[in-house]
């Protein structure tokens, strides 16, 4: 804690200090299995209230990181900090962190209300009928009022996640960890439930924890976010510094679609492409249309260029058309290349 | 379609007309007949064995099976119920704990009520081991009472109960508990709370399968029990052997039927209740 934080409003350009109140800290936290790390030195803040996203592969160790944060891990090594309190070796159930587990794992034997109760019933000391109010007072907060007396089976998988959400937040937790909460939906449902999770968190106001495996997913919920990779963390930053700046080829690859032309990495839809010679007041490149697939809102023409190298541009639907063979010229703005921080 | 399905459910239902219904009917007619001098049966018609089973005598016996078949079937659940969780956790070795707690059926159940019976008398190897360390004088009464009739059903019925709670345990999502402990239950209420009320069909299947054995055990009061602990299957074998009266094993014998269906009835209600 103590430290100062840049923190970066999306839509304002002007640059906002203001004190840091970590409530989650992890410090050098490894876990091996048997020889493999599966988690290597990893240290990551988390503030206060923050939308904080931790993505990779499958298998790059971010599920483990979670499950270590929840106490179902011992760590190898490394601290566990929850506001300022080392919780490693404190078992799940005395950590104050909740976790919305990938399936949700609801209590199939209880009904929507038993199962958003069943937090608050372990404490001691809590009167029947403020269990019932604050039920009640979860249940509209997910929305589900009028469902309480369903089993998990009789509802549907967007209202079986709300469940889970209030279920976890009825005990208002330090920190929300949330385990890929959205694969589980149908990719229609995902996106709905991607803005109801973002205006979920700004009204409650916890910290929230987020893993997934969908970069878009990161990208559009997270105030920041960490690029886990092998067990290793690769970048941590805003969205934007990290898609803008990514530390390393994989953090560029991994976040959005990139094309390496002469040592530099360019976004999709940064490329200029046109079937015209440009002025010489641009640096172009001439290439040969290999193939032109149709995305809705735009087209992705994917060329190959005099050197070998392949580049694809993101093209606007604009009547335009490009057909394999034909020749085209591609250029952009040397701002918008990639800086790769450690020198890919 | 129906006439294959009519081809494959005939054998086993020739086997349940000609080895079931026709023995059951068989005792049925027996039942409300009277008896022979040299056992047998004989004419006239009369219901007198069903009045005689309300004798309190025998009341006596039919509430001593039940209650030694309720223990039995407690003591089972309570001994089941650890061993059963634990073998549907254990990642490496399922097969071989699931094979150990069949082993026993490898052998007869005779024979290994007979093994028990060398172990718990008087001269046995329990007592005598006791006596040459000096910890005993005399030999304890380990045989030939009810406690001994107790430890011979708990031993034969336990994997009936291990079976199905296995069955159970093993399709229940291990994450539950973590979610369980995640919402500040300790492991202990994690269990009591979440692994007990999604177990309870196998506790149910489990319970039917080590009770309704139980009930109308008799050999093992017979061989454990030295005679002394009569139970009903007792009672009826009796009647057929010794009592020569076979119209009244015949009706003790529907009773205890009658008995266990209403059980089955009761707790299969109850189980589909769940979930």
């Amino acid at each position: 804690m103590g430290e100062w934080f840049q923190a970066r409003e999306p839509h304002c350009a002007s640059i906002v200090f203001q004190k840091v109140d970590t409530v989650l800290e992890l410090r050098a936290l490894t876990k091996h299995y048997l020889t493999h790390p599966a988690v290597n030195g990893i240290s990551i803040s988390v503030a206060r209230g923050e939308f904080f996203a931790l993505v990779g592969p499958s298998g790059c160790g971010k599920t483990t990181t979670l499950r270590l944060i929840g106490g179902f891990e011992e760590p190898t090594s490394g601290e566990i900090l929850l506001d300022g309190r080392q919780v490693a070796g404190t078992p799940p159930y005395q950590r104050d962190v909740s976790t919305v587990f990938q399936n949700y794992a609801l209590f199939p034997h209880l009904t929507v209300a038993e199962n958003i109760a069943f937090g608050l019933e372990r404490r001691n000391h809590i009167a029947k009928s403020e269990i019932r109010a604050k039920v009640q007072q979860s249940l509209s907060l997910v929305q589900l009022s009028g469902k309480e007396t369903r089993k998990p089976h009789q509802i549907s998988g967007g209202e079986r996640q709300r469940v889970a959400l209030a279920r976890s937040l009825i005990l208002e937790p330090k920190v929300l960890l949330l385990d890929e909460p959205l694969s589980a939906l149908d990719p229609k449902l995902r996106k709905q439930m991607r803005s109801e999770l973002k205006s979920l968190q700004r009204r409650v106001g916890i910290a929230f924890l987020f893993v997934t495996h969908d970069q878009e997913e990161a990208l559009s919920l997270s105030d920041r976010m960490a690029v886990m990779n092998q067990g290793s963390l690769e970048q941590v930053g805003t969205p934007r510094e990290l898609y803008r700046q990514p530390s390393s080829r994989f953090v560029a690859e991994f976040l959005g679609g990139v094309n390496w032309v002469n040592g530099a990495g360019v976004r999709p839809e940064a490329v200029r492409i046109s079937r015209e010679r440009p002025g010489n007041h641009v640096h172009w490149i001439g290439g040969v249309v290999e193939a032109c697939t149709f995305l809705g809102n735009c087209l992705h023409v994917e060329t190959r260029l005099a050197n070998d190298t392949r580049c694809t541009a993101e093209v606007a639907q604009n009547g335009f058309e490009f057909v394999p063979g034909d020749t085209v010229y591609i250029w952009w703005n040397t701002a918008d290349e990639l800086r790769i921080g450690n020198g890919a | 379609m129906s006439r294959l399905r009519a081809t494959f459910v005939a054998p086993s239902a020739m086997v349940m007309i000609l080895l079931f219904f026709v023995p059951l009917l068989i005792v049925f007619v027996y039942s409300l007949l009277t008896r022979g001098p040299y056992g047998g049966v004989m004419k006239p018609w009369t219901i007198e064995s069903y009045i005689r089973v309300f004798d309190p005598l025998y009341g006596e016996i039919l509430w001593r099976s039940v209650w030694i078949a309720l223990l039995s079937t407690g003591l089972c659940l309570l001994l089941g119920f650890p061993l059963a969780l634990y073998i549907a956790r254990s990642s490496t070795h399922k097969t071989l704990l699931l094979n150990l707690v069949v082993l026993p059926f490898w052998t007869s159940f005779l024979i290994r009520t007979y093994a028990w019976m060398f172990l718990l008398r008087d001269t046995g190897l329990i007592n005598s081991g006791l006596e040459a360390m000096h910890v005993i004088r005399q030999p304890l009464p380990l045989l030939f009472n009810t406690g001994a009739v107790i430890l011979g059903l708990v031993y034969g019925y336990v994997p009936f109960m291990v079976l199905p709670l296995y069955a159970t345990l093993e399709k229940l999502d291990p994450v539950l508990l973590d979610a369980a402990e995640d919402l500040g239950a300790s492991p202990w209420v994690a269990v009591l709370r979440v692994v007990v009320p999604l177990a309870k069909p196998g506790m149910i299947a489990g319970s039917l399968l080590v009770f309704i054995p139980c009930l109308g055990a008799y050999l093992t009061p017979d061989l454990m029990g030295g005679g002394k602990t009569v139970m009903v299957g007792n009672l009826v074998q009796n009647q057929f052997t010794t009592g020569r009266d076979w119209p009244f094993g015949a009706a003790v014998s529907l009773l205890l039927m009658i008995l266990v269906v209403i059980v089955i009835q009761a707790l299969g209600r109850r189980g589909e209740d769940l979930i």
